[in-house]
């Protein structure tokens, strides 16, 4: 490092200056209390991520986040009342809801009493306290990577919730994980660890909801292991308010034979991030990692990819559609990293824009990084607007150009969705698409 | 029905269309006939409304009725149908949502309810059976993976079903084989009516054994060069378009 003095931001300084007072009140042992310091150091040294951080480099946080909005604190009575409301508004799709407002695990708004049968929840905020098992052996290790926005979560995590699939369950009902921020706008960083045992399948909805008009400030962060033989589909519906915005990582730690497919669908918030670490830890393991993107407005919404091939005979797909209308702003970095060890690695990763107006920017950069030989990996992206001749053929046949549009973008981020095996929970995202194209 | 006033087009600089006139009447057949590259699917097109072209100089009127400044979708609503030389697929938009689209999205713009699904599936069953069109295609997505021909008879099914008062018929005949060009050509004089016209652009005379031409056009240079009866276009058959090429030029 150089001796230079970084100029912190104001949004920095206060960070900065919160943490000494915050971590007094904060759960955890001494370790967990160790793991903050380590993470706070962290973030000492590298202050907000900004453009000149390689993978940061189209998503400038220091500029987005200008202030630091205050902690948000443990939900009143009101809050969650507040919340409640906010959840009754998201899609239904007949799951077993784990709740967390303002970063704290609510057990009022859960279904703990009605889980499906193999399938426990608790309060992540108390585990930190306790040393539970989960927290001592997982926390931290399938999203480690030196990130800052990582670190911030780890140094100011307040709570959240565990969720724990027994070993050969294939739950019959899915889980919703609801996270919530209510209340004036504050920062949050709510934290989830999910532990899926050998052979179990499991459907994870992991929904993010607050109003419009409110500038939250999210950071969260979800862990997901999932053992040899697991089936896991993980749909992240990022239902934030227009106003707020949010950063989230996912770390991903798949084992052998298994399979695990991840959706990220966004179209609301100020800004998102969503960052995905998924390591292959097991042979003969297909992962899939797709996602959604429709932006109106000045919204920006980035997803970085980081696809660890640390094994040999895995497969991955990445799939990302983004629909860029107004000055919106759409970028995907993918990479994936083929570890020397990793032969017989399939890879493909595919990202494809549609620009609806010549102010909305896409921002594209997959990249491969190869050390093994007998690998069949390949990426592409594309940019474009709808085709004119496409279009002219539906208006032929009497469509208003912004039906012909929405039949048209329906299919194109229709190709995305495909890679959701769960059929209702595919059709509620394509009812979604199609009420965002109605209100274009 | 339609009438082609003085029409002067072109496209990035190009001129493609010189000063055409064209007369269809109701319940007419026209045929337009002519050589590659003189101008028939730009006419067609520019009939339908496509955005590319630069109208320099001209009138279309349908039933007294300017259309040049209408949006393409206006124009079908009002009654003008194109079955392309070369239909688009469009991926991941199925036939049948496709279908039911356009029916609806005319009725709307005409002021008619929307039909009900089982009107809907009756009414395309019926026209696909006529038309040999098996009922696995209409699930796919349009036009994708569909043979030449089935992307022909694709065209015939959307003209039957949205029920058209003008239908250009561009090259449909191109593509098809025997026993196919007889279906589709009894689909078309299937609609035929007193208050129904068609505008058919053809190379081969053998189409209009089976869709009989009242009048019969030949196009060149992007002009009518000559007009006549259906006798006309075995005269061409026999003699080409050697004469017109000279005459237009
Ligand atoms: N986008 C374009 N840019 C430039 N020239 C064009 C364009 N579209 C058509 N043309 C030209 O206009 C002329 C007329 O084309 P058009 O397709 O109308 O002919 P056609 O009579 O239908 O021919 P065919 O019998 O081969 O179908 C051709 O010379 C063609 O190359
Ligand atoms: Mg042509």
């Amino acid at each position: 490092m150089t001796d230079v003095t970084p100029i912190r931001t104001a949004a920095e300084s206060a960070i900065l200056s919160r943490f000494p007072e915050a971590k007094a009140s904060l759960p955890g042992t001494p370790a967990v209390a160790t793991l903050r310091e380590q993470a706070f150091g962290r973030f000492v040294e590298t202050g907000l991520p900004h453009r000149r951080v390689e993978k940061w480099k189209y998503t400038d946080l220091r500029s987005i986040m200008r202030e630091a909005a205050p902690l948000a604190g443990a939900p009143s009575a009101a809050d969650l009342a507040a919340a409640k409301v906010l959840l009754a508004a998201l899609p239904d799709f007949g799951a077993a809801n784990v709740t967390v407002v303002n970063g704290r695990f609510a057990p009022s708004l859960s279904d703990l009493g009605a889980l499906p049968a193999g399938v426990t929840a608790s309060d992540l905020g108390e585990a930190l306290g306790s040393g539970h098992k989960l927290v001592v052996e997982r926390l931290g290790r399938a999203a480690s990577a030196d990130d800052s926005a990582l670190a911030l979560n780890a140094a100011f995590m307040a709570g959240g919730a565990i969720v724990a699939v027994a070993a050969g369950v294939a739950v019959d009902r899915p889980i919703a994980l609801r996270f919530v921020s209510v209340g004036t706008a504050a920062a949050t960083y709510p934290r989830a660890l999910i532990e899926i045992g050998t052979g179990a399948s499991v459907t994870l909805i992991e929904t993010h909801v607050s109003a419009d008009g409110i500038a939250h400030q999210a950071n969260g962060v979800v862990e997901i292991f999932a053992g040899d033989e697991t089936k896991v589909e993980h749909v992240r519906i990022n239902a934030h308010g227009d106003a707020t915005v949010d950063v989230s990582s996912l770390g991903v730690v798949l084992g052998g034979k298994a399979e695990l497919n991840s959706f990220n669908f966004v179209t609301n918030p100020a800004a998102a991030r969503h960052q995905v670490f998924f390591r292959f830890a097991g042979e003969h393991s297909t992962g899939n990692v797709s996602g959604a993107s429709l932006l109106k407005g000045k919204r920006h919404a980035d997803t970085t990819l980081f696809v660890d091939h640390a094994v040999e005979n895995c497969a991955s797909r990445e799939t990302f559609a983004h629909v860029l209308d107004d000055q919106a702003t759409g970028v995907f970095q993918g990479m994936i990293l083929v570890r020397d060890v990793a032969q017989k690695t399939d890879g493909k990763m595919m990202s494809r824009a549609v620009l609806l107006s010549d102010d909305a920017t896409m921002n594209n950069k997959p990249e491969l990084e190869i050390y093994a030989d007998d690998v069949a990996c390949g990426h592409g992206a594309t940019v474009g607007a709808l085709d004119e001749d496409l279009l002219f053929y539906l208006r032929a046949r009497g469509l208003p150009k912004a039906e012909a549009e929405a039949l048209m973008l329906a299919a194109f981020v229709g190709e995305a969705l495909e890679s959701i095996a769960n059929e209702t929970v595919r059709e509620t995202l394509e009812g979604l698409v199609e009420a965002w194209l109605k209100a274009r | 029905m339609l009438e082609i006033r003085n029409l002067h087009v072109q496209i990035e600089d190009k001129k493609i269309l010189d000063g055409l006139t064209l007369t269809v009447n109701d319940g007419e057949v026209a045929a337009i006939m002519g050589p590659n590259g003189s101008g028939k699917s730009t006419l067609s097109y520019v009939i339908a409304g496509k955005p590319d072209y630069e109208v320099l100089d001209g009138e279309i009127l349908l039933d007294g009725e300017n259309i040049l400044e209408m949006e393409a979708d206006a124009r079908a609503a009002a009654g003008v149908f194109l079955a392309f030389q070369y239909p688009l697929e469009i991926p991941g938009v199925a036939t049948m949502t496709f279908l039911k689209a356009a029916m609806n999205a005319q009725r709307k713009a005409r002021g008619e309810d929307e039909l009900a699904t089982a009107d809907f599936m009756k009414r395309v069953r019926a026209g696909a059976e006529k038309l040999g069109i098996p009922q696995d295609m209409l699930k796919r997505g349009l036009n994708v993976g569909f043979s030449g021909g089935e992307k022909k008879r694709m065209e015939i099914l959307q003209m039957a079903l949205l029920e058209p008062r003008f239908c250009i018929l561009d090259e449909t005949d191109s593509g098809l084989d025997i026993d196919a060009l007889k279906i589709v050509s009894e689909g078309v004089n299937a609609l035929k009516s007193p208050d129904r016209a068609f505008l058919v652009i053809t190379h081969y005379q053998r189409l209009l054994n089976y869709i009989v031409p009242d009048t019969v056009h030949v196009m060149a240079h992007g002009k009518i060069v000559k007009t006549g009866g259906k006798e006309l276009a075995l005269e061409l058959e026999a003699n080409g378009y050697a004469d017109y090429k000279t005459l237009a030029a």
